[in-house]
């Protein structure tokens, strides 16, 4: 199929899984769409992405937010992608997180590059990373109020909101 | 009756007492105040004016040292490729810390694509890297058809990696040209812009427009390509490479060129590994990392292509790779071209793709199948994936998730420049303030592509 890149040989791929599953047992892997998928709490998010730093996955490539508003019990889910170059084999974290305590803990002391991955995800959904360096806003005004990928937050509803446009006169 | 707006000129310093904006505010001409509700366009005014906005990048009161200072760079510079903003602490002339300021383009695609159905999401994506909007499309379409789970015919397979490939090449030039720009080889702006218009000539007339086409659409390309593509491609291979001959003439072993760019802008293969740099920049630190290789998509497997590396990670090996990576996709353009398959240039499956215009006018059901397919846009079943493809600027990545309805419920793109973009600081760390403009030329971000 032309849009499949799991890669990998399977067997060596499971080899990897069953020994992070190991490592944190609360960690609970599985697949999606071909891809291998890991179902961990928020508490052992950091604890599973240093073990799977240490099985090989030197990337992480990408750290994003789904909001599940009304289809699930959970609202949140942080998405964390992960990529070995040397085993050329991806890893994807899943993590539920409450709509009344957002947070989860930050990977940057794992992985430095979770920096600006995770202030996006602060900045658009409002999911706090515990122990992130500098979790401010990144894409919107520092002054903005609201996270705009929230479901819930209305497209259109917002008064346009420019510094300068008062001062205009 | 409107009151007149009062003209304030005195220019209000944060952390003094806020002025008092509220009869103004509701009174003001301009379109901005007249577009905001009073009370809560007053509370966010004061507010954005307190001190709650604190400019928390101050120089650093330990050292004690008059030669330290902030330097603001941007958002408005030539060289900043669009609206970058960079705080730099300068020490004397030495760089000691950047902090990449962001946002300045953001333009909440991600949001706007939750209320596109998955057949328009291609006129959203294709915006994002403005350099190389069919890279934007192949991985979002690879993503949709992931999850549907449709077989794209070898037609429209190889005419996404022919359009792929000339948009690498294009983007590449681009690239290059500005590089050179920057660092003073104006020449080479022209040169590299002047052969990008082959390029583009050839997309307008495949696709019907130079940039943001939605040419590759979930379900296979758009349009099959137009008659003499064939002569056009053959052009495209026989200027490009004379014309690199002459980029290598100018730039190659010129002495002022070196001077510039060797061992400017260091980054190690483990940096650039920690940091989620891809793309050129990881390849010029020595790692032949290429998901064209490594995790090929769209039958690129097919093709002979040599992974391009470098072995210093400085502007210069950067440079060299784009080169190298130019003549490569040229090659993989040639074996394309030679091999290009007969057959459809889009699905037959009837789940994404409308009947036949000649059915339409025959058979009511096939009309309403067509109705169907663009007022609701066609299902695509619940579930979530991420796909990532090597795009210009190194991997972009799209995660799709779908309820089963017609429109995602969240799509996300990977932006190669935006995670490329904190490796700026470690590459600027401890240099010249020279050679700024060269660390941000050679990661070739694209601004649109960093804020989405």
């Amino acid at each position: 199929m032309s849009g499949d890149s799991s890669p990998g040989p399977p067997a060596a791929a499971d080899e990897v899984l069953a020994s992070l599953s190991e490592a944190v047992p609360s960690a609970e892997a599985g697949h999606s769409v071909g891809d291998h998928v890991i179902r961990v709490p928020a508490e052992d998010l950091a604890r599973l992405a240093g073990a799977a730093r240490d099985h090989g996955f030197e990337m992480c490539s990408d750290i994003t937010v789904v909001d599940y508003l009304g289809k699930r019990r959970v609202r949140f889910e942080v998405v964390v992608n992960l990529l070995s170059v040397q085993h050329n084999r991806r890893l994807r974290i899943l993590v539920p997180v409450p709509e009344g305590d957002p947070e989860v803990p930050s990977l940057v002391p794992v992985y430095p590059g979770a920096n600006f991955l995770e202030r996006e995800a602060y900045d658009m959904f409002g999911i706090r990373f515990a122990g992130h360096p500098d979790l401010t806003r990144i894409l919107m005004p520092d002054d903005w109020m609201g996270h705009p990928l929230r479901r819930d937050f209305e497209v259109g509803a917002v008064p346009v909101q420019f510094k300068a446009s008062p001062r205009v006169t | 009756m409107m009151a007149e707006p009062t003209a304030t000129t005195d220019i209000w310093v944060s952390g003094t007492e806020a002025p008092d904006v509220s009869e103004w505010m509701v009174a003001g001409t301009d379109e901005g105040a007249q577009e905001m509700e009073r009370d809560e366009t007053v509370e966010r005014s004061v507010e954005q004016r307190g001190s709650r906005v604190v400019d928390d990048w101050v120089v650093d009161d330990s050292v004690d040292d008059d030669e330290r200072m902030i330097v603001n760079m941007g958002p408005q510079h030539p060289s900043t490729h669009g609206v970058l903003r960079l705080n730099i602490e300068l020490e004397g002339e030495i760089v000691r810390r950047v902090k990449p300021i962001i946002g300045y383009l953001h333009t909440g695609m991600e949001k706007t694509a939750e209320t596109l159905t998955f057949l328009q999401g291609g006129t959203n994506v294709t915006r994002m890297d403005y350099l190389a909007p069919l890279h934007n499309e192949l991985c979002y379409s690879l993503a949709t058809e992931k999850l549907l789970g449709v077989e794209i015919p070898p037609r429209a397979q190889a005419i996404r990696i022919l359009m792929t490939e000339l948009n690498r090449v294009s983007s590449h030039l681009v690239a290059t040209a500005t590089n050179g720009m920057d660092i003073g080889a104006l020449s080479m702006m022209m040169y590299g812009f002047r052969e990008r218009e082959l390029i583009l000539a050839f997309f307008e007339k495949t696709t019907g427009l130079r940039m943001n086409h939605n040419y590759i659409r979930p379900g296979g390309v758009a349009a099959d390509l137009p008659d003499g593509w064939e002569e056009d491609v053959a052009e495209i291979l026989e200027r490009i490479p004379l014309a690199m001959r002459d980029y290598e003439d100018l730039l190659k072993e010129n002495p002022i060129w070196l001077g510039r760019t060797r061992g400017v802008g260091i980054i190690t293969a483990d940096e650039c590994l920690a940091y989620g740099v891809t793309g050129p920049t990881l390849r010029a630190a020595g790692v032949p990392w290429d998901l064209r290789k490594s995790q090929p998509y769209s039958g690129i497997e097919a093709y002979e292509f040599d992974v391009v590396t470098g072995s210093r990670g400085d502007v210069y090996d950067r440079y060299r790779v784009r080169i190298g990576e130019m003549h490569q996709s040229l090659r993989i353009i040639e074996q394309v071209v030679d091999t290009m398959p007969r057959g459809d240039y889009k699905t037959t499956d009837r789940k994404v793709s409308p009947p036949p215009r000649q059915r339409i006018d025959e058979s009511m059901e096939a009309l309403i199948h067509h109705f169907k397919i663009y007022t609701e846009g066609f299902k695509v079943p619940a579930g979530e994936t991420y796909v990532a493809i090597e795009a210009p600027r190194g991997e972009l990545g799209c995660y799709l998730v779908s309820d089963g309805s017609g429109a995602p419920l969240r799509m996300h793109t990977r932006a190669p420049s935006f995670s490329n973009l904190q490796a700026l600081p470690i590459m600027m760390a401890d240099s010249l303030v020279a050679d700024t403009v060269a660390c941000i030329a050679s990661l070739d971000p694209v601004m649109g592509d960093v804020d989405r």
